[in-house]
């Protein structure tokens, strides 16, 4: 499996990461490098071995459903690049 | 150096409660270092004021006997822990000026121990580098350099910035974070003791997501016995992270006992790494002697599927990365860079806010993960992960603990292995496995090249059992007697 230039920009675009066309080509060859080299991988047999979803087995531990205090808005808030009025800003989505 | 930052944490700990110098006199000699050795770039915050309030509590504490396990002991941290109104990184700039408001629960658990932050330290850009190099705020310069050369080494990635302020003599411990070797080979490189804990036994809240089945506290230390101290503080159970385990803290220091003769360690053949060199190949065979010597049985082990942990690591560990760093959309925190509609906004900001090696892995980890690769890599390497693992479980039914190397080189210098990622990765080739198996590990000083730079050991332990892990690099320790420092110090310029 080859990674082309067309492929970047999809990832790209999925990764929602902007690329400038000259960086295309460059891109998919140093991943082109990195995926031939994993490509090793084909070597193991994994016939009916089960993916290894986390480091440790633990069951998910459930808390009890009650309400607590959430975090602060002005807290929630301070970091924002833009806010206003309690509410995070971002360019217009509908016309 | 003054006296004081030559310390170790356990020293400190015996000089502060004999009233021998104030936490005040240490916290202020360590700034004093940080200040001199700012040219090792590893600290990117420094919290001093906060620092010598917290050391005048600490001595109020001392006077009237109520010191904690840490009180007054000066410590760094990486910029990877959110620290309350103290810049929050990563070493990122897409997380420019952010200032959590809530404080991690390591970090928490230190300063509950009576412990202080000197400020925060340098890092590969969200813990993804091996030679701290993908930093925001710049490289760090390990404080060795080789023997009669000037030219500047890099400390190891990605928790450079910890290792090189410990070795240094800037602060008595710090927090790293390791993925798949964050902690262990920039100890080794620095000449320090590096330990990255069993997945699940420090809590990860507070910590910047980088890979979530990976990631994991731990200590930065100048000695075992600190390493033991430190990790005391920092691990418990914490409701707020759903993998943090809940059961006892053991009482770390106490395992050191410097008795291994009911232990047996297992050196497995796989970690004979074409074109090592061969002082390291040597100083892992001396490993062994001092083992025997101390009375423990060593014995010859297989972990067949070694070779193949870095290629599993390099497509769950972005697929991971890829995942967490959604977050990052220039509209809750940190930097934002405009655009006509909010899809060109989050474009625009994070290729502005990403540096190259961690917009590669969001690459890689997307195309990993979409429609149509999925089972042939992502799959396929979860896997392989769980053989990695049986590999071990099977290991550790004849051994108490596995001893390697804990990198296929020294230090080297900064701009080197740049070109080509593959290069870079193979840093963490002895550090990946125990990684993906969730194992503690710990890397400890063991020797120097021929050129005068330090090499580390490494050890590997079962699931949970840190005491073993501990006891056994103890004797390590011991019969490695690495007493030498690098020629930089925080008293700045050569010796």
């Amino acid at each position: 499996m080859s990674i082309d230039k067309d492929t970047v920009m999809r990832i790209a675009r999925l990764s929602r990461i902007a690329m400038e066309e000259d960086a295309l080509e460059p891109m998919a060859q140093e991943l082109n490098g990195i995926l031939a080299w994993v490509e090793q991988l084909g070597e193991v047999d994994t016939e009916g071995v089960e993916p290894m979803t986390g480091a440790i087995a633990a069951t998910l531990p459930q808390r009890d459903d009650d309400a607590e205090a959430g975090t602060a808005t002005d807290d929630l808030l301070a970091n924002a690049p833009e806010a206003d009025d309690g509410f995070f800003v971002v360019p217009k989505v509908v016309e | 150096m003054s006296d004081l930052t030559a310390l170790t944490i356990a020293d400190a700990r015996a000089g502060l409660a004999a009233r021998e110098f104030s936490a005040r006199e240490l916290t202020d000699a360590h700034i004093a270092a940080v200040e001199t050795g700012r040219d090792l770039n590893a600290f990117v915050a420094e919290t001093f004021d906060a620092a010598r309030t917290a050391a005048d509590a600490a001595d109020q504490r001392l006077a009237t006997g109520e010191g904690r396990l840490l009180e007054g002991i000066p410590l760094a941290v990486k910029d990877l822990f959110c620290t309350r109104g103290v810049r929050s990184q990563a070493c990122s700039r897409i997380l420019d000026g952010f200032e959590p408001p809530y404080e991690s629960t390591v970090t928490a658990n230190l300063w509950d121990a009576g412990a202080l932050m000197l400020g925060k330290t340098n890092m590969d850009e969200f813990a993804m580098g091996s030679a701290n190099v993908t930093s925001a705020d710049g490289p760090v310069i390990n404080p060795w350099r080789r023997r009669g050369e000037d030219k500047p080494l890099v400390p190891g990635g990605s928790s450079g910035g910890s290792a090189a302020a410990v070795a240094a003599g800037l602060c008595l411990g710090a927090t790293g974070t390791d993925t798949g070797g964050s902690i262990r080979q920039p100890g080794a490189f620095c000449g320090i003791v590096g330990m990255k804990p069993t997945y699940g036994r420090c809590s990860r809240w507070g910590m910047i997501a980088f890979a979530s089945s990976l990631d994991q506290a731990g200590p930065l230390t100048r000695t075992v016995e600190d390493a033991a101290l430190m990790l005391q503080a920092m691990a418990g159970h914490d409701p707020k992270d759903s993998t943090s385990i809940d059961r006892p803290v053991p009482d770390y220091a106490a395992s050191l006992t410097g008795d291994v003769r009911d232990i047996t360690i297992g050196v497995p053949a796989e970690y004979r790494m074409d074109g090592m060199p061969a002082e390291i190949e040597a100083l892992w065979a001396e490993g062994v002697d001092w083992f025997r010597d101390a009375g423990a049985k060593v014995v010859d082990i297989s972990l067949p599927l070694t070779k193949y942990a870095l290629p599993t690591y390099y497509i769950v560990a972005p697929a991971e990365a890829s995942s967490n760093l959604a977050r990052y959309d220039g509209v809750r925190y940190g930097l934002r860079v405009e655009g006509d509609d909010p899809t060109e906004m989050y474009a625009r900001t994070r290729a502005a806010g990403f540096g190259r090696e961690v917009r590669r892995r969001i690459l890689i980890g997307t195309y990993v993960l979409s429609a149509g690769y999925y089972d042939a890599y992502y799959l396929k390497a979860q896997k392989v992960r769980t053989l990695i693992a049986r590999d071990f479980e099977s290991a550790f039914e004849t051994v108490d603990a596995v001893l390697t190397p804990t990198a296929p080189f020294a230090a080297f210098a900064i701009g080197e292995k740049m070109d080509d990622p593959i290069a870079m990765y193979l840093n963490d080739v002895f550090t990946v496995p125990a990684s993906l198996a969730g194992l503690p590990a710990i890397s400890v000083p063991a020797g120097l090249t021929g050129d005068g730079l330090p090499l580390g050991l490494h050890l590997i332990a079962r699931p949970f059992d840190e005491p073993t892990l501990f006891r056994a690099a103890g004797v390590l320790e011991s019969a490695a007697g690495f007493s030498h420092r690098p020629d930089r110090s925080g008293a700045g310029g050569a010796a």
